[in-house]
């Protein structure tokens, strides 16, 4: 009997350490990430002119849109930091309703960029249109897709909170998707300083 | 990484208004043609890079004290790399692109 | 149903390829046979295949490496044969098998050679010298392995479904864009690389977070074995090189998949994006394949000249640098693509810079060997042929980044002779020494010295043979990549170059013999202690092989030498009062199965089989978050269990001859004074 104490007893100890290291990994994955990202970025300001006969950035953008979907994802971290404060305090219920609220502020993120992608494809502007508009997809699209899998992240979540309660690996998991969620946020600024303002001048 | 400590709603919240400013900022600018010229890409620029850190101190919590030394190391190389890789990669193009015409 | 796969994709246009075709499939299935014979499938399975130890781990990456060692170097062998035969005439190879060659060679030696051959010994290692008991994510490190043998197993499986690229390892466009090569073979390339790239950066990822976070107590960063700092360095460039690879391969696909216009000639493209972006990461994905073996370097040297490394703190700060420049001298590769004089200038300078981190570096081996009790242990033997040959490519390096220098000599067989003569000496005989230096760590026996030392004359012999020539050639305007050519003069150099491969071609079977004659005599070669070589640092303070947990206690490093200052003061090899319970990662399936679907999720994207990549996309989503969400991945090994382990051992060495311990003398042996005893 003791013996299977102890035994949860370093268990869990080395699960505390474990769960430090996934922390410090995964702020490493962001940082590749954002290599990514800097990458993409260097290659559409590289292609941003070069819209052969398609149409212009000029003639595409719709700066109201992008003020919309800044909105959506700007609310939705703050909503995650409620998600993340509620954690803190240790209800699980008001998790779980942070968390959804945030998903739904994510999808509406992801339908008015699937609206904006479509509408640029419906009218001749697709990504096998020009350079300017190869980049353009591949960067936004990456976000987006980004975007998507941390909506599937927060319905995981959602379901781990239910099912197992705030456990120690429960909050850790949170809390690195938080990391995510607001690292997708600041790609965000980047995407409307670099790609839509300059795109309309 | 301390996660539980606790997080004031205040934190958010400023934070939340600051990024909801320096977005409004350029917006505003760029919308309306207040400015012109490489100005607005200055302002574009500074109001970005500030709200970048505005969302790592007030959302990700970055702190000089008790956010781990590994972490802020990893965060200043990759800005590093970042800037030579982009710059790096801009200057080249821009240079190449220049000597086409 | 099969996209563009049809019968045709048998490659029967030439009977060299038919024949490469065959000797794949055919040793794929002697394979197979002989698992099946030995009864060994439930063994390899839930033993190797399923394993997150690192040292499984480890061994299973080398093991690939050298299987696929010898798989590049047929292709060169064959590139040399054509070369020598081919004076105004096609030679035994056709133009587009000819270039299918030289773009698989480069791409096996690189990224399934070189990659896992470091990454292998990385994993066995480094946990040891730091005291841990495994990697930080066990797991994650299986499914890297289990991708890098997947993009492996797309190139094997090019040979014989469809073709490889015909574009080299570079890819350039837009040569390689889809209107110039409307086949499989570029995407072969693309998904090899794209698959492999993500294991290499989880691995990148693993490794800097187990550095960091899995030192034992006392093990301070500059008490780290000089493996260590290098692994810590190239784990971080892998991390922050590597996405750039994904990206250009990325965008490539995209090009050639989905129409997209980031590098075609016409629509807005830009094909010298590609190159930039490609050279951000292959620059330091060159000093990826190098530091490793400085790291090997240093140990070696260190132990075979019974000193303590000289300069350990100038080693740390050379490889810092090294590492950092890396980054900045990307363009030096596309000189010629027509940047001001002022862009090349910049990087010009930068890359002459780095030969000073790197000079530092020799030189402090130098001085570990100065008034050393030298043995000449094959991998000693291969550091010191490494540091005579390294120079002259160091040197023909600094020479090529003039930039009007390099406007002559860029794209010809000089620049072939430059990187190779880096490569060979610089990382291959590194790894080499590795192999032979912690073979007896990973197995439990020593290997042959006569046969090691014989494979190392071939090995340098071939290699002084075979690319001395090409440097001349390059003098003498031959360019790289040549299937046949009409110059009279060259062809007695190729004939030499050709007798190069030859010798190499015995230093391998020298490999294989030394492999084969130490396993068949192992009983008489058995380390015993756990330290064969009178070794300076923790890797050899473990059993050999180690058992699962490695350290049975944490143990207590108080310098840099850690094992060879616990031998000085007497705590080494103590039993400890008493044993604890140790949590150990368990076994998972999943990670073959993830490794598994990427290879098939590469396959249909080559072929354009859709609903197949998105099954084996979906599946994959699957099977991370089965393991997302378990949170029973450990199990406990009980004290009891560890205290059998550790005292068979303990009782072991005592009856074992322990003169290594008998030759110390502790006086002045831990301040690295050149004459201090038998130390």
């Amino acid at each position: 009997m003791t013996e299977t104490v102890m035994a949860d007893d370093i268990l869990e100890h080395e699960e505390k350490k474990s769960l430090e290291s996934r922390e410090f990994g995964f702020w490493v994955y962001l940082m590749t990430d954002a290599v990514i990202f800097a990458l993409l970025f260097a290659s559409y300001v590289v292609l941003s002119k070069n819209s052969a006969a398609g149409p212009t950035s000029k003639e595409l953008f719709d700066l109201g849109h992008t003020a919309g979907e800044t909105a959506l994802l700007l609310f939705s971290s703050l909503t995650f930091g409620f998600a993340t404060i509620a954690m803190a305090a240790g209800q699980a219920g008001r998790v779980v309703q942070w968390l959804i609220v945030t998903l739904l502020l994510g999808l509406g993120f992801l339908a008015m960029e699937i609206i904006e992608f479509h509408g640029m494809i419906a009218q001749g502007a697709g990504p096998g249109t020009s350079g300017f508009l190869s980049a353009f997809f591949t960067l936004v699209g990456t976000h987006g897709l980004h975007v998507a899998f941390g909506a599937v992240g927060i319905c995981v979540m959602i379901g781990q909170v239910l099912v197992k309660g705030l456990t120690l690996p429960v909050r850790s998991r949170l809390f690195r998707l938080g990391l995510f969620w607001h690292f997708l946020d600041i790609v965000w600024i980047g995407i409307f300083s670099v790609v839509y303002l300059p795109g309309v001048m | 990484m301390d996660h539980s400590a606790e997080r004031s709603l205040s934190t958010y919240l400023t934070g939340f208004a600051l990024a909801v400013v320096l977005t409004a900022i350029p917006f505003t600018l760029v919308w309306g043609g207040l400015l012109t010229g490489p100005a607005v890409y200055a302002v574009i620029a500074v109001a970005a890079v500030l709200q970048v850190i505005v969302h790592l101190v007030f959302f990700l919590h970055l702190d000089l004290k008790s956010t781990p030394a590994e972490n802020l190391f990893f965060l200043g190389f990759a800005a590093v790399l970042i800037f030579i890789m982009v710059g790096g990669s801009l200057w080249i193009m821009m240079d190449l692109h220049h000597r086409m015409m | 149903m099969l996209g563009r796969l049809t019968l045709d994709a048998i490659p029967l246009y030439s009977w060299v390829a038919m024949g490469g075709a065959a000797v794949t499939v055919g040793g794929g299935i002697a394979v197979f046979l002989l698992i099946t014979y030995l009864r060994a499938w439930k063994v390899l399975w839930t033993d190797w295949l399923t394993s997150v130890d690192h040292k499984k781990i480890g061994i299973m990456y080398v093991v690939l490496a050298l299987v696929m060692l010898v798989r590049g170097f047929v292709d060169a062998l064959m590139m040399r044969a054509q070369q020598a035969v081919a004076l105004n005439n096609e030679g035994y190879l056709p133009p587009e098998h000819f270039e299918q060659i030289f773009s698989s060679h480069g791409t096996i030696m690189i990224f399934f050679v070189a990659m896992p051959f470091l990454t292998g010994l990385i994993n066995i290692i480094v946990p040891q010298q730091i005291g841990a008991r495994d990697v930080a994510f066990p797991f994650l490190n299986s499914v890297s392995l289990w991708l890098t043998a997947a993009g492996a197993a797309l190139v094997l499986v090019s040979l014989v479904v469809g073709k490889f690229s015909t574009a080299g390892w570079t890819g350039y466009p837009p040569y390689s864009g889809i209107e110039y090569n409307p086949g499989v073979g570029v995407d072969y390339w693309l998904w090899a690389l794209i698959v492999s790239g993500v294991g290499s950066t989880a691995s990148g990822i693993n490794f800097i977070v187990t550095i960091v976070k899995n030192r034992c107590p006392g093990m301070t960063y500059m008490r780290m074995p000089m493996f260590t700092w290098t692994t810590l360095c190239i784990s971080i460039l892998i991390a922050f090189a590597f996405p750039a690879l994904t990206v250009v391969a990325a965008q490539l696909t995209l090009d050639r998949t989905l129409g997209f216009h980031f590098f075609t000639n016409g629509d807005g493209g830009n094909m010298m994006l590609f190159a930039n972006l490609l050279w951000i990461w292959g620059h330091p994905e060159v000093y990826i394949l190098i530091l490793p073996a400085f790291g090997i370097f240093s140990e070696v040297v260190a132990t075979f000249s019974r000193k303590r490394l000289f300069g350990y703190k100038s080693l740390v700060y050379a490889t810092a640098c090294i590492a950092i420049l890396s980054f900045t001298v990307w363009l030096h590769h596309f000189f010629t693509m027509g940047s001001s004089a002022n862009v090349n200038a910049v990087f010009g300078i930068a890359t002459m810079i780095i030969a000073v981190p790197t000079g530092v570096k020799i030189f402090d081996w130098m001085f570990t060997m100065y008034r050393g009790r030298i043995e000449f242990h094959p991998s000693m033997v291969f550091t010191i042929g490494f540091m005579v040959t390294f120079v002259i490519g160091g040197v023909t390096g600094v020479l090529l980044a003039l930039p009007p220098a390099d406007y002559l000599m860029h794209n010809s067989t000089f620049l072939v002779a430059h990187f190779h003569n880096m490569l060979i000496p610089g990382a291959l005989f590194g790894y080499f020494a590795g192999l032979n230096y912690w073979f007896p760590k990973a197995f439990g026996f020593k290997l042959d010295a006569k046969w090691g030392i014989r494979s190392f004359w071939f090995w340098i012999i071939g290699f002084y043979l075979a690319f001395m020539p090409l440097y001349v050639l390059g003098f003498m305007g031959m360019s790289r990549r040549m299937e046949h050519y009409a110059d009279p003069n060259w062809q007695p150099y190729l004939i030499v170059a050709a007798l190069g491969a030859i010798c190499v071609l015995c230093g391998i079977i020298c490999i294989a013999i030394q492999l084969y004659v130490s396993a068949k005599n192992w009983g008489s070669a058995r380390d015993i202690t756990g330290d064969p070589w009178n070794g300076r640092t923790l890797d050899w303070a473990t059993s050999s092989p180690p058992a699962p947990y490695n350290f049975a206690v944490q143990p207590d490093v108080r310098d840099i030498d850690a094992f060879h200052d616990m031998k000085i003061r007497g705590v080494a090899y103590q039993a400890p009062a008493n044993y604890e319970d140790i949590v150990m990662p368990k076994s998972s399936a999943l990670g073959p199965i993830i490794g598994a679907l990427g290879f098939v999720l590469g396959f249909a994207f080559v072929w354009y089989i859709w609903w197949l990549a998105a099954l084996a996309l979906v599946l994959g989503l699957v099977c991370v978050g089965i393991r997302a969400c378990d949170d029973d991945t450990d199990f406990v090994m009980p004290a009891s269990e560890v205290a059998k382990i550790e005292g068979a051992r303990l009782a072991q060495i005592t009856a074992a001859d322990m003169h290594d311990m008998q030759d110390f003398v502790p006086v002045g042996a831990a301040s690295g004074a050149p004459l201090a005893g038998r130390v």
